[in-house]
């Protein structure tokens, strides 16, 4: 406390240098005087501006990754914005050209043509076609009539970006986004879960001292690898065990991406289930409950709202892994519920198409647009599992014993 | 009555210690269908020398020494920023304020954002923003940084690591004891004297877990440096920051998908994921001991 108060008030300290100073430090003074009587003040001077230096840079650093956090969203909203108005596309091209000085030029107008094409061959709104079909003049109303029919296809059903026609419909890439989840969670939570449960309630110490380490070590696993062994290993295995068509199916990515997602789950419900307070525990044994009942009908429920959360954060975990699902899903847009056919997911999108497309494009916005649902949806899931499952948990383990 | 509690009371620990059996058998299975598959590759001329004939045989020297190079410049960015925010977190902030739970949250948030999102964050703000403006400022234009290159592709992964050194840093300095900070502060040391020479030589072991696993995860990680940096083949090494870098996960990524001829060179790739896994599985164990030592010692 005492060098805070210091640190407040840097001007004042040649008027009263006695008065100020409480407790310990004016011990050391008095201990002090006899050898140097200005080693006091002296000794002031030359540390505040490195203590205030020093707390200011710090917590400066500290914002950063609030700042961080903002300026993700920013720059990657930044780069959609195109597709909501016809005048920034224009001017984002027009930068982009000027950036890229060299040989840029000619692609630019290529892709300007497609989309033109693209215009009119949708047929969607007449008189805009017809301004499409007036080639040479495509300086004005060309970013414009393409921008339109990007938002209105961008709920379409066909996502086709790299055609004469493009299409940007994201219902196939959510719908196989969901699909995956579903399925690695299906697998990954129940595993996750009672493997937890069986670490926190049953087993002995030395046992949990190697359980836990072993299943962390899995979130070590690099995700191309895991990606990796699914491509080469998992495909094939478990097409000889179900003898479906497709090898890379959404249910070959799924149960990869699920040992991507059960460290996270276990970990967080591990913590949680061990943070139940031992007298519900105490309690449920003194009551003549068993072990197991104790374990399934007293810890778990304790647990539930921190096992809630785990799984929220498995789930973004899942929606955002884009190596997994790249290697091993076939990556084909498709429009079906059936686990066993290629999908195509939102973030897989990203990382496939991102490295061939036209900076400033249309599908360059789209795939940015693309990006931003899938920072916003972790984000969302992200503040969910911190303030109200928390808020939850804290009232019902700690409310309730105190 | 009695004996079927039992036995419903055996099935159930018996699924739960299932589960636990299924998943450590799985990183086995992984484990050892990896180390099978590329043991008989792996050679110390494999790790020394340079791809030939178009990828297909040959070393993959570059791929690690682009590995090593771009997590050293993120380590160097990330460790300093990271353990800084961990002491604001510890020392300065005050544990209900709003600063203190808005940068906590920040840090959660940061750590669970995809890692491709880190990826477009690095092609919007480091290469177009930053590296564009750079190249307006300084070279009239001309493209230097506006494009992906292995500074961009650290500092990109420097942001997603930022959390793992964040959290292990933290962690380490709650371990030192609040008496050595109060007898610091009695003998009359500053709050920043008391940081320097009582708390951060007490979490040094935090802050080498923190910078060890953010290596690991860093050399791991693919999406961002998919198009911030990463380079499907390089005759050269990288010379300077404004060059492109083969990178491990990067080599096996596009080796199983996209070359030529993915059975014939099957076994390099499991030679690469090999070292890859190996590189990262060693880097977590020291990282796992080191944490479990300092847990027991406090």
């Amino acid at each position: 406390m005492n060098s805070e108060n210091n640190n407040g008030i840097p001007g004042q300290e040649e008027q009263k240098p006695g008065t100020e100073l409480t407790g310990q430090p004016a011990e050391t003074t008095e201990v002090n005087t006899s050898k140097f009587v200005f080693s006091n003040e002296s000794l002031k001077k030359q540390m505040r501006p490195s203590e205030f230096f020093a707390e200011k840079i710090i917590t400066g650093v500290a914002f950063l990754s609030i700042a961080v956090i903002i300026l993700i969203f920013l720059f990657v909203f930044r780069e959609t914005l195109p597709i909501f108005s016809g005048k920034a596309a224009k001017k984002t091209e027009l930068s982009t050209a000027k950036q890229e000085t060299y040989g840029e030029a000619a692609a630019e107008s290529s892709s300007g043509k497609q989309e033109v094409y693209g215009a009119t061959d949708d047929t969607v709104v007449t008189t805009e076609s017809q301004a499409g079909d007036s080639l040479p003049s495509y300086s004005g109303n060309e970013s414009v009539t393409a921008d339109q029919v990007t938002l209105k296809s961008l709920a379409g059903k066909t996502w086709m970006p790299v055609s004469e026609n493009p299409r940007y419909g994201l219902l196939p890439l959510i719908i196989g986004t969901l699909k995956i989840t579903l399925i690695s969670i299906l697998f990954a939570a129940p595993l996750a879960i009672l493997a937890a449960l069986f670490s926190a309630a049953f087993a002995p110490r030395w046992m949990r001292e190697i359980i836990k380490p072993a299943i962390e070590l899995l979130a070590g696993f690099p995700s191309v690898v895991i990606g990796f062994f699914a491509l080469m290993v998992m495909a094939t295995f478990f097409q000889h065990l179900f003898g479906y068509e497709t090898r890379l199916n959404a249910f070959v990515g799924g149960v990869a991406m699920a040992l991507a997602a059960i460290p996270i789950i276990f970990t967080v419900t591990e913590d949680v289930m061990t943070a139940v307070p031992s007298t519900y525990k105490e309690a449920s044994l003194a009551l003549g409950a068993s072990k197991w009942q104790t374990a399934f009908f007293v810890t778990l429920p304790a647990a539930a709202p921190g096992i809630f959360a785990a799984v929220l954060l498995g789930i973004g975990r899942i929606f955002g892994e884009t190596m997994i699902v790249l290697m091993a899903t076939g990556n084909a847009a498709m429009m079906s519920l059936n686990p066993f056919e290629s999908v195509r997911t939102l973030s897989a999108t990203i990382g496939a198409e991102m490295a061939e497309v036209v900076f400033g494009d249309t599908h360059y916005n789209v795939l940015f647009l693309i990006g931003t649902l899938l920072f916003v949806f972790t984000f969302a899931l992200n503040a969910i599992a911190e303030f109200y499952v928390k808020g939850k948990l804290m009232t019902r383990l700690q409310g309730k014993t105190s | 009555m009695k004996k079927v509690q039992k036995i419903t009371g055996g099935i159930m620990m018996g699924t739960t210690a299932l589960s636990v059996i299924i998943i450590i058998a799985i990183i086995i299975i992984m484990l050892v269908v990896i180390i099978i598959g590329g043991k008989d590759q792996l050679s110390w001329k494999f790790l020394t020398s340079f791809p030939e004939e178009g990828m297909t045989k040959g070393g993959i020297f570059p791929a690690i020494f682009g590995t090593a190079l771009m997590v050293l410049i993120m380590s160097v960015a990330a460790v300093p920023l990271g353990a800084i925010t961990a002491i604001y977190l510890t020392e300065y902030a005050k544990d209900r304020s709003w600063i203190a739970i808005s940068v906590r949250f920040a840090v959660r948030t940061l750590a669970m954002v995809p890692s491709i999102i880190f990826g477009l964050f690095g092609l919007g703000f480091f290469i177009k923003f930053v590296g564009g403006g750079m190249d307006q400022a300084f070279f009239g234009g001309h493209l230097t940084w506006a494009q992906p290159n292995i500074l961009w592709a650290s500092l990109t992964m420097a942001l997603l690591t930022l959390p793992v050194v964040i959290v292990s840093v933290e962690e380490s300095i709650r371990t030192v004891p609040r008496e050595l900070r109060e007898a610091s502060l009695a003998l009359g040391a500053t709050k920043w004297q008391t940081i320097r020479k009582i708390v951060l030589p007490g979490s040094r072991s935090g802050i080498l877990t923190g910078t060890i696993l953010a290596v690991s995860r860093g050399a791991g990680e693919v999406a961002p440096i998919l198009f911030t940096g990463a380079a499907y083949y390089l005759a050269t090494l990288p010379r300077g920051l404004s060059d492109q870098f083969m990178s491990l996960g990067y080599h096996v990524y596009i080796m199983s998908t996209q070359s030529v001829n993915v059975d014939q060179t099957l076994p390099i790739q499991f030679a690469t994921t090999l070292v890859l896994l190996m590189l990262t599985f060693s880097l977590n164990l020291v990282a796992v001991i080191i944490r479990s030592r300092l847990r027991k010692s406090h």
